[in-house]
């Protein structure tokens, strides 16, 4: 029997309440495995406290011509941070 | 280094297509370049070449070391080697995942390293002979891998920048463990001292090999530079590598082996002497003392794992066809 095992992308949660960060890729035979596997390879140094495995075919990623399209928009729409608004300072803190 | 005399694959400035021109815009300007976007085809193979023989590296490192752990003088200098080996492990695998985003499958990388069409370091194919060469191996050869690794941090591949942040993290762990082997030995009995003595003599010169031959000629190397992913000459490498060595050795009382090492005023550096070219030439080629058995143990690890590879993958199918059916019945 000749056949690779399929790839697996890991996200791993580090102690601090955050969210799951994806931190690379490994192979396994299924996602018990990937799970064990990202174990070792990742978090040798208690990088984490919770994992996730997806097989990598799994995952639609937008494709890099499409950047434009897609975050241009936002570029002129500096209105939606705060700091476009000028509060005077007799308001107080806002 | 842990990828010496990568062949680079490039056209010539005035053959640069618009897309190239581009492309060498956006490196110029410090951009990472991501595994979907357009890049030159040497670029690519290029970059498969280079991280291919680094992860090799990585993984046939773990078997000059991997001689010493049931050997350890004690159990928590054991328990240390095994993290360090498994770190070794682990320095392969971010590498592989690398290299594959660029369109190889890892079972083509095994296939090209175990046929010898890809090459590893030249270091890994020296012998260990005694614990001293632990502590060697640690100081001086993961020192040089440093050397090149910290500069690769920046370098213009994504997935190639993030694995040597990743292993930049670890690999200062292996260093200092190396010294910590050395300090120990250097400052024990005498036949300890002169066994971390004959470590440093056997270990030198190859450790200097680590960086490749000079390449201020080398048109490979200077693409390579140009698409920034190799940092800096090999010279610069093995000159920061010396400068940096030496004060060390001293401090442990140990005498590098160059009688004509010595402090240049003017330099600011130290002179030392080279080291012998052809005997790197001939390892390169197969016939370092350790290349068969080194090959031999990674390829004989890799056809006695077969069957348990397999396994796990019918395992994984049954499984599989398991919940589907499971499923269907449910419907």
């Amino acid at each position: 029997m000749k056949k690779e095992w399929p790839l697996w992308e890991v996200f791993i949660r580090g102690q601090h309440g955050l969210n799951h960060r994806h931190v690379g890729s490994l192979h396994a035979p299924d996602a018990e495995m990937a799970i064990n596997n990202a174990r070792d390879v990742y978090t040798r140094r208690k990088e984490g406290v919770s994992i996730w495995v997806v097989p990598s075919s799994e995952i639609t990623a937008s494709k890099p011509s499409d950047k434009g399209p897609l975050f241009d928009p936002a570029e002129d729409k500096v209105y939606r941070h705060p700091t476009f608004f000028d509060i005077p300072d007799d308001v107080g803190h806002m | 280094m842990y990828a010496q005399m990568v062949k680079s694959d490039g056209p010539s400035d005035a053959e640069l297509s618009p897309e190239e021109r581009a492309f060498q815009a956006r490196i110029d300007a410090g951009e990472k370049i991501e595994p979907k976007e357009w890049m030159p085809e040497g670029y690519r193979k290029t970059l498969i070449r280079q991280i291919g023989q680094h992860a090799h590296s990585e993984i046939v490192g773990q078997l000059p070391e991997g001689n010493w752990i049931t050997r350890a003088p004690t159990l928590e200098r054991k328990a240390i080697l095994l993290a360090k080996v498994q770190d070794e492990a682990g320095h392969g695998l971010y590498l592989y995942s690398a290299a594959e985003t660029l369109g190889v499958s890892r079972d083509e990388l095994f296939e090209k390293l175990h046929s010898g069409k890809m090459k590893y370091s030249s270091i890994f194919n020296y012998p260990t002979l005694s614990w001293a060469d632990m502590g060697a191996i640690g100081w001086l050869v993961d020192g040089a891998a440093i050397m090149n690794q910290v500069p690769l941090q920046r370098t213009s591949y994504g997935p190639y920048a993030r694995a040597m942040v990743r292993i930049c993290k670890e690999e200062s762990f292996h260093q200092r463990q190396g010294y910590s082997i050395m300090m120990k030995m250097a400052r024990g009995t005498e036949a300890q001292r002169e066994m971390a003595q004959d470590a440093l003599n056997r270990f030198w010169y190859p450790s200097l090999m680590m960086f490749g031959p000079s390449d201020k000629d080398s048109v490979h190397s200077a693409q390579s530079m140009a698409w920034k992913i190799k940092m800096n000459t090999n010279d610069e490498l093995r000159q920061k590598f010396v400068d940096e060595t030496v004060p060390q050795a001293e401090y442990l009382g140990l005498t590098v082996p160059d009688p004509d090492l010595s402090w240049n005023e003017d330099r600011g550096h130290y002179d030392f002497t080279q080291p012998d070219w052809d005997e790197f030439f001939e390892v390169l080629r197969g016939n370092g003392p350790c290349n068969e058995e080194r090959l031999g143990a990674r390829v004989k690890a890799w056809d006695d794992g077969a069957w348990f590879r397999d396994g796990l993958n019918a395992y994984a199918d049954k499984a599989a066809a398991r919940r589907l059916a499971a499923k269907t019945a449910a419907e």
